[in-house]
């Protein structure tokens, strides 16, 4: 039993599985607090998830995970390397951007190719936008959470400027939408009717594969670490300590901006509203990463299952319920989910302890 | 006879080691008692259950000839007992005064009240002759007054049996002897000290017995003046150790590594931290630069090995200009560095065994393949260097560095850097709070790769090693070279004026 108890794999998901529990026995409480005859109705619905209603509710989830899994993998590979990046938000609507503004004014390309143009340049235009951030770590030593957040407001701001000048649905005050341009379905339309489900996960599945391998398996990957953990040893060591700050921040915010790409080409009429708000796909990304202790094959999982909740709490609207309180009950289970860490920590407690028994 | 200290028959499991194995251990009062003993023999175990950091699963503990159970160090200090840890526990935005008063605080009214306390600070620091300015920050002061620091925070609490652990690991030759006479000082008024260490010279100068450990394990208590060092070091290690380093002379040939009117820029302040030096190192000697801490030793490394850049002169390794190129350019060219700090730059600790031994080298052809790393090659050669160079580590090749001893890590660190078959070494304090075990078998390791005709440029603060281990002697100070010796008809003293910049001449490089 200890044996288990000790591995690493084990203790990974189990603390991660805890953390979860705990936060759905808190977010039970909230709900029986505000509306004891309905909490548990409302409580299952949250549960239940995408499968309140099949095959529409799994399609939403697939839907909502596809850019939430970007951004997770976006903070979550700047963690690896020793960097938080809390900018997802300004990556992913730069990125987003410059996929409708391609979508919309780059009709010359055929229908076929249009769309890849577009995540290609959003996958770029993110991961010059992070950029900004290594530069001035690796250069001047800013600290790359002061300034990606304040990227987050100048890109959601310079974004809106760029739409009105250039992509302007001035009768919504929105984005126009880039028709042309969309993600294809590839069969998700027929599987999961109504829901908006597109190629977009599979892009998001098979990025998490791509980043997984390149940081277990590749020099690169290897001095991405190194720089991360010991930037000091790494410069010791011959590794362009600087070089690969500034790499670490473009992958990063590449994966961010091909997050804001997708949703953008998503073909269900959303648009970038001429708002004063930064996108939560962005921040949602850090919650999603830590769940999945930045483990990017782990970061599909959760992902999933942050967008799993997000779709209960939706269907959760059907009871009497204001929607302020299910966004807690959601955000209070992601809130705990963050303290997976913490709960590892105790069960690395309860192996020492059973096998200090034994002896 | 009184004991002020009694510990019979401690035992300590961990998981995976059994760290104190019934040992025992009494101090008289008013004595000096050593505890010797290797790296992960039990004396830091042992003098945390003293302190009440651990709790014991079996034996007694005896203060003052009652029976005591300490489960924290608020226990320890109510018995009278303190400590000064090895690295030293003290705010570094604080001032010595705010120090030494935080957690027994005067208060007066809510308030805190500083003036008292203020007094007996300077009272005590006069009794014992431990000057330090009660009002300093603690980050200005030297590393030697931060442990005066320590040593006045026991005295403040009235503490009188005073725990010492590896005390002169971070000194220079000049605040250990301070030290000692700090020791000697505080017993003379009545208080009893255990001395932890590996050093043999010091237990020598000013301790009254020695009780000796070995692999958790109670080896025995001498009197010191009725053991040799070599009776000690036979117990601590369990064999006998060579003291005298056997070596031929040296056959020193082409010139490896040639510096060449070097200047370096300090971080603080306007003077150079390296000044207008000028040297070779050739392939079959070990120069060894001598001096005190701080004196531009680690900036001229971190030049040589491009970690730092410089102010101008020139850096030529195997008859190439290196003074631009970067870090990378100059392992190309087969210099080899052990650094000075094996945590900050020699290891990534959150890596494991197998990743930091390839730490310059990953992206040699035998580790990967377009970017992919070869698992395999890189076991291999893990395990290779585990087994040639004696590495203990608890998983092998996958053992997490962080928790492996510090002797090993170095051991690491030293085979990786040999086994690139360097040119040239830089070996940079590379036996710092090591024991003798480890200090002997890095000697030997360098001495070896000079007779494989490799040139060894070795960084040493410790004069013994100096003395012994060198073929050559500069000595630098406040960043000039300020005399070349022979090792062999220097005394201790001379080496030692030349150091504190009593003594200077020119330094001529014969071509």
């Amino acid at each position: 039993m200890h044996k288990l108890l000790q591995s690493d794999g084990f203790k990974s998901i189990a603390s991660s599985l805890i953390a979860i529990l705990a936060g759905l026995i808190i977010g039970y409480i909230i709900l029986y607090v505000t509306n004891p005859y309905d909490a548990y109705y409302g409580f299952m619905t949250v549960i239940r998830g995408g499968f309140n209603s099949i095959p529409r509710g799994i399609g939403s989830v697939l839907y909502t995970a596809t850019p939430i899994i970007l951004t997770g993998l976006s903070v979550g590979f700047a963690f690896k390397t020793g960097l938080f990046n809390i900018g997802a938000s300004g990556q992913f609507i730069v990125g987003g951007f410059v996929a409708i503004y391609i979508g919309v004014h780059w009709t010359f390309l055929p229908t076929s190719i249009l769309w890849i143009v577009a995540l290609i340049g959003s996958f770029i235009a993110g991961s010059l936008w992070a950029a900004i951030i290594g530069l001035l770590k690796a250069f001047r030593n800013v600290n790359e959470v002061i300034t990606s957040i304040m990227l987050n407001y100048i890109g959601v701001f310079m974004v809106n400027f760029f739409v009105v000048r250039t992509t302007y649905d001035s009768l919504r005050n929105q984005s126009i939408t880039p028709s042309l341009a969309t993600v294809p379905k590839w069969g998700f339309d027929t599987l999961l009717p109504n829901s908006g489900a597109n190629g977009g996960i599979l892009i998001a599945i098979v990025v998490a594969i791509i980043v997984y391998i390149i940081i277990d398996r590749t020099t690169f990957g290897f001095e991405l670490k190194a720089v991360g953990f010991n930037r000091d040893a790494a410069k010791y060591a011959g590794i362009n300590e600087k070089r690969n700050i500034v790499l670490s921040m473009m992958i990063a915010g590449a994966l961010a901006g091909l997050a804001g790409g997708l949703v953008y080409l998503s073909g269900t009429g959303v648009h970038i509203e001429v708002l004063d708000r930064i996108p939560m796909e962005g921040f949602n990304g850090i919650p999603v990463a830590l769940l999945a202790n930045s483990h990017p094959l782990a970061i599909v999982f959760s992902g999933l299952f942050i967008a799993h909740l997000n779709i209960g709490g939706f269907y959760m609207q059907r009871f009497d319920f204001v929607p302020e309180v299910i966004d807690m009950m959601v955000a209070i289970i992601i809130y705990f989910s963050a303290f997976a860490l913490a709960f590892k920590g105790v069960f690395e407690k309860i192996a020492r302890k059973m096998k200090g028994d034994k002896a | 006879m009184e004991y002020v200290i009694e510990m019979i028959d401690i035992t300590k499991q961990f998981p995976g080691v059994l760290a104190n194995d019934h040992v025992s251990l009494q101090v008289k009062k008013g004595e000096i008692h050593a505890l010797l003993g290797e790296n992960g023999a039990g004396k830091s175990t042992l003098m945390s259950i003293l302190f009440g950091l651990y709790t014991p699963d079996k034996g007694t503990i005896k203060i003052k000839g009652e029976s005591h159970n300490i489960h924290n160090p608020n226990d320890a200090n109510a018995l009278g007992i303190g400590m000064v840890h090895q690295h030293f526990k003290l705010v570094e935005t604080f001032t010595v005064l705010e120090n030494i008063v935080l957690g027994v605080e005067d208060v007066d009214k809510g308030m805190l009240k500083l003036s008292n306390a203020r007094k007996r600070i300077v009272e005590l620091s006069e009794q014992y002759n431990l000057r330090v300015d009660p009002d300093a920050y603690i980050y200005d002061i030297s590393v030697g007054q931060q442990q005066r620091v320590e040593i006045l925070k026991m005295l403040y609490r009235n503490n009188d049996i005073l725990i010492f652990d590896e005390p002169t690991a971070v000194l220079t030759p000049q605040e250990i002897d301070e030290l000692m006479k700090i020791m000697k000082r505080l017993i003379s008024e009545g208080k009893s000290i255990v001395f932890i260490t590996h050093k043999l010279n010091e237990i020598k100068a000013v301790a009254d017995r020695v009780t000796v450990l070995r692999r958790g394990q109670y080896i025995g208590t001498e009197n010191v003046a009725d053991v040799s060092k070599e009776e000690m070091s036979e117990m601590m290690v369990g064999r006998k150790v060579d003291f005298t380093i056997e070596k031929e002379p040296s056959k020193p040939s082409d010139v490896i590594l040639s510096v060449r009117n070097l200047t370096v820029a300090s971080k603080h302040g306007s003077k150079p931290a390296v000044n207008n030096i000028s040297f070779d190192v050739k392939a079959g000697e070990i120069l060894c630069l001598a001096g005190i801490e701080g004196n531009g030793q680690s900036e001229l490394i971190y030049a040589i090995s491009g970690m730092i850049p410089i102010e101008s002169g020139s850096i030529v390794l195997n008859g190439e200009e290196m003074a631009n190129k970067n870090v990378f350019a100059r392992y190309q060219s087969n210099l080899a560095h052990i650094p000075e700090d094996r945590h900050k730059h020699g290891l990534v600790l959150d890596f494991d065994l197998s990743e930091n031994l390839v730490l310059q080298t990953y992206h040699k052809k035998d580790f990967q393949k377009n970017g992919f790393i070869k698992f395999k090659n890189r076991l291999n050669h893990a395990n290779r260097l585990i087994e040639q160079y004696d590495i203990r580590a608890g998983r092998n090749a996958k053992t997490n560095t962080r928790s492996m001893s510090g002797g090993n890590q170095q051991k690491a660190i030293v085979a990786r850097e040999l086994d690139r078959d360097p040119d040239i070494v830089l070996a940079v304090t590379p036996t710092r709070g090591l024991d003798v075990g480890a200090i002997e078998y890095i000697h030997k390791q360098l001495i070896a790769q000079r007779d494989l005709n490799k040139a060894v440029l070795l960084i040493s603060l410790e004069l013994n090693e100096v003395l012994e281990v060198s073929d050559r002697i500069l000595v630098i100070y406040e960043g000039e070279l300020v005399g070349e010796v022979d090792p062999a008809q220097v005394t201790q003293q001379e080496l030692g004026l030349y150091m504190s910049g009593s003594k200077r001449e020119e330094v001529t490089i014969d071509a």
